[in-house]
C-alpha cells in the first residue's frame, strides 16, 4: 500500500498545456476516482503517475519518494488499461503470470501466486484458455489479475469498464469495489462516467481543462458542488439550471427566474451579491417533485409535460417552461399525460444558487 | 418433377453467371497456363535423356530418373544446394531480426529525425539493384569480402522493403500492450521480443517468405561476387551447366526442379500468412 502525492504537476505538449499544475494527495488504501469529460487531463494525470508520460513541472511522490525520473517498473504500481492489454498469444495463466516476469520468486511460488490470484477473480477454470475464448468481463478480470499478482503498492485503472456493456459494467464495478475492500490497496481510477465515480470512490476528483475543480466524497460533491460544471456533471439526471436575477420581494431577498413568475427565497442571513446580479438557480430532478405543496417558501413551477420516462421506482417528467426544459420526478406509479400542464415544487434547502458569470456556487437555499 | 427442378436449377445457375465473371475466369485460366507451362516443361525435360531434350512433347516418350541420379550423385550440386540454403536462411533470419527491430523503433518511438530516417530508408527502394552492384563490389573488394559467404550475403542482410513492411505492421499493435509490459517491468528489448514480435507473426512470415525466395533464386550478385565453384549458389551453379562443353538442358532442368522443393516447402508452410501479410502491408501503406 502507498500514498500518492501530486504537487503542482504540469504536463505540456509543445505549446499546449494539458495539465495545469495540479495538487492531489491520495491516502494509503484510498480509492480515488478522477472524473471529467474527454480531454480534461485525467488519463494524462494517471499516465504521469504510472511513469508512462514525463512530467513538465512539479513533483509526483509515491510513498514519500519523488518518482519524477523513475521508470514505470521502479514505481511499484500496476495499471489496468481501457482495452485490457492482455496478450492474445498467451493463455490466461501466462497473462496473469506475465506480471511476475521480472520477479525473483521461484517457479513454484509464481504458480502458487497465479493460482491464488485466479481463485480470487474466479478464473481457476479458465487458466488454459486464450483471451479470444473469453468474454469481455473475463478478459477484464485477467487484466486485473495481471495487475494483482504483483501485489503492487497501488493500482491505476484507466477507464477499464468503458468497453463493457451496461450490465457487465455494473457487475465489474461491484467486483472492483469488493476487491478494494478485500485488498485495501490504494487505487486511482479514471473514468468519464459519473455513476462509476459516485458508486466506487472514497473521494472523487473532478477535472476539467487540465485543472482540478473539486475534490470530495461522492456525497460532498453531490450535496455541495463548487461550481456549475460539477453540479451538472455529478448526479443523474443532470441538475436543472434556470437563469434568474437577484431582487427583493416583500422584504425578502429572492432570485426571480427570468421569464417566469417564480421566485426562490434566499436564506435571510446570506449576504451575497447585490440586487440585479445575474444568477443561476439549480435544482436536482430528484428534488423537484410533481404536484403542488403547501408552504410559504416552496419553489414552484408550472409547465407542460413534453416527455415522460417511467423507470419503475420513479418517473422522470420533462417539462417545457416556455422554451426552457426542466426534469422533475414523480412517484413510480404516477405517469402524467404528455401535453398536460403540471405543477412541480422543491422544498426550501434543496435549491442551489450559482453566479451566472463565474459559475461558482453561492449558497444553498 | 425432380428432373424438371434440376433442369431449372441448372438454368438459373447458368443465368447467374455474369459476362464479367466469364472474362475474368478466361483471363485467369490463360494466366495460369502461361505460368504453369514452363514448370511442366521443366519437369518434363528433367525426365528426358539428352537425345530427347528438343522433342517438345510434354510427356516424355521414355521417362528416366537418370538425370536426378547424376545430379544428386554429383557432389557439386549438393554443395551449391547447401550454399544456397545457408545464404537464404542466414539472410532471412537477419532480415526478420533487423528489419523488425528497426521497423519497431520507427513505429513505436518518438525521436528527433525519425521521419527523416524513415524517408531515407524508403527512398533506397527507388534505386535499382543494377546501380548498386558496382558500389557493393567496390565495398566487398576493399573489405576483402569477394568470394566469401559474407560477400554474398551482406547486401541483403537488412532491406528497406522489410523495414517498411514491419513498420507498417508494428503501427497496428496497440501502444497499451507495450505500456502494460513497461509497467510490468520488462526492458525495451524484452518488450519488443516477447510482446510485440508475437503480435506481428503474419508480417514476419510474409517477410520470411519474400526474403527466402528472393535469396534462394538470387543469381546476379552471387555470380559477380563469387569466383570459386565451392561458393556458387544453386542458380549460379546450374548456369554453369550451360557454359561447359554444351548446354545440358536436361541437367539444368533437373537441378531447377530440385531447387523448387525448398521454395515449395517454405511456401506451403507459411502460405496462410503470405496473403494476409501482403494485404495488410498494402492497406497500411
Amino acid at each position: 500500500m502507498a500514498t500518492i502525492a501530486l504537487d503542482g504537476v504540469v504536463k505540456r505538449y509543445g505549446k499546449t498545456t494539458a495539465v495545469h499544475g495540479i495538487d492531489l494527495n491520495v491516502a494509503d488504501g484510498e480509492f480515488v476516482v478522477l472524473v471529467g469529460p474527454s480531454g480534461c487531463g485525467k488519463s494524462t494525470t494517471l499516465r504521469m503517475i504510472a511513469g508512462l508520460e514525463d512530467i513538465s513541472g512539479g513533483t509526483i511522490s509515491i510513498d514519500g519518494r519523488i518518482v519524477n525520473e523513475a521508470e514505470p517498473k521502479d514505481r511499484n504500481i500496476a495499471m489496468v488499461f481501457q482495452n485490457y492489454a492482455i496478450y492474445p498469444h498467451m493463455s490466461v495463466a501466462q497473462n496473469i503470470g506475465f506480471g511476475l516476469y521480472t520477479s525473483k520468486l521461484s517457479e513454484p511460488e509464481k504458480k502458487k501466486r497465479i493460482q491464488e490470484t485466479a481463485g480470487i477473480l474466479g478464473l481457476e477454470n479458465l487458466l488454459d484458455r486464450r483471451p479470444s475464448q473469453l468474454s469481455g468481463g473475463q478478459r477484464q478480470r485477467v487484466a486485473i489479475g495481471r495487475a494483482m499478482v504483483r501485489d503492487p503498492a497501488a493500482f491505476l485503472f484507466d477507464e477499464p469498464l468503458s468497453n463493457l456493456d451496461a450490465q457487465l459494467r455494473t457487475q465489474m464495478r461491484l467486483e472492483i469495489k469488493k476487491l478494494h475492500q478485500r485488498l485495501g490497496t490504494t487505487i486511482v481510477f479514471v473514468t468519464h462516467d459519473q455513476v462509476e465515480a459516485m458508486t466506487m470512490a472514497d473521494r472523487i476528483v473532478v477535472m476539467r481543462d487540465g485543472r482540478i475543480l473539486q475534490v470530495g466524497t461522492p456525497i460532498e460533491l453531490y450535496e455541495n458542488p463548487a461550481d456549475v460544471f460539477t453540479a451538472r456533471f455529478i448526479g443523474s439526471p443532470t441538475m436543472n439550471l434556470l437563469p434568474a436575477r437577484l431582487s427583493e420581494k416583500e422584504g425578502q431577498r429572492v432570485a426571480a427566474l427570468n421569464g417566469f413568475n417564480a421566485t426562490a427565497h434566499l436564506p435571510g442571513s446570506q449576504a451575497i451579491r447585490s440586487d440585479g446580479a445575474d444568477v443561476l438557480v439549480g435544482v436536482r430532478p430528484h428534488d423537484l417533485h410533481v404536484g403542488s405543496a403547501d408552504g410559504a417558501n416552496n419553489f414552484t413551477l408550472l409547465g407542460e409535460v413534453s416527455v415522460v420516462e417511467p423507470l419503475g421506482s420513479e418517473t422522470l417528467v420533462h417539462l417545457d417552461l416556455g422554451g426552457t426544459s426542466v426534469i422533475a420526478s414523480a412517484p413510480g406509479k404516477t405517469v402524467p399525460k404528455v401535453g398536460g400542464r403540471v405543477t412541480v415544487h422543491a422544498q426550501p434547502g434543496s435549491l442551489y444558487l450559482f453566479d451566472a458569470k463565474t459559475e461558482r456556487a453561492l449558497c444553498r437555499m | 418433377m425432380s428432373m424438371n427442378a434440376a433442369t431449372l436449377d441448372h438454368r438459373s445457375s447458368f443465368r447467374s453467371v455474369r459476362p464479367g465473371q466469364v472474362i475474368a475466369w478466361t483471363l485467369l485460366f490463360l494466366g495460369g497456363i502461361v505460368m504453369i507451362t514452363p514448370i511442366l516443361f521443366m519437369l518434363s525435360t528433367s525426365l528426358k535423356d539428352a537425345s530427347q531434350v528438343y522433342d517438345l512433347r510434354l510427356v516424355p516418350e521414355s521417362p528416366t530418373l537418370d538425370n536426378y541420379i547424376t545430379v544428386l550423385s554429383d557432389g557439386r550440386f549438393l554443395r551449391w544446394f547447401l550454399n544456397s540454403l545457408f545464404v537464404a536462411v542466414a539472410v532471412t533470419l537477419s532480415n526478420v531480426f533487423f528489419d523488425s527491430l528497426v521497423g519497431y523503433t520507427l513505429a513505436k518511438f518518438r525521436f528527433r529525425g525519425r521521419y527523416f530516417i524513415f524517408i531515407a530508408i524508403l527512398s533506397t527502394l527507388m534505386i535499382p539493384t543494377e546501380m548498386l552492384v558496382i558500389p557493393w563490389y567496390l565495398m566487398a573488394s576493399s573489405f576483402g569480402w569477394i568470394d566469401t559467404y559474407w560477400g554474398i550475403m551482406f547486401p541483403g542482410m537488412m532491406t528497406a522493403f522489410g523495414t517498411f513492411l514491419m513498420k507498417q505492421f508494428f503501427e497496428t499493435v496497440p501502444d497499451e500492450f507495450l505500456e502494460a509490459a513497461r509497467v510490468d517491468g520488462l526492458n525495451e528489448f524484452s518488450i519488443w521480443w516477447r510482446v510485440a514480435m508475437p503480435l506481428v507473426t503474419p508480417a514476419l512470415s510474409a517477410l520470411a517468405i519474400f526474403t527466402f525466395l528472393g535469396n534462394w533464386t538470387a543469381f546476379f550478385w552471387p555470380l559477380i561476387v563469387t569466383n570459386s565453384r565451392e561458393l556458387y549458389t544453386l542458380p549460379v551453379g546450374l548456369s554453369s551447366f550451360a557454359v561447359e562443353q554444351a548446354i545440358q538442358w536436361e541437367m539444368i532442368m533437373t537441378g531447377a526442379s530440385l531447387a523448387t522443393i525448398p521454395t515449395l516447402f517454405v511456401f506451403l508452410l507459411l502460405q496462410r500468412y503470405i496473403v494476409r501479410g501482403v494485404m495488410l502491408a498494402g492497406l497500411k501503406g
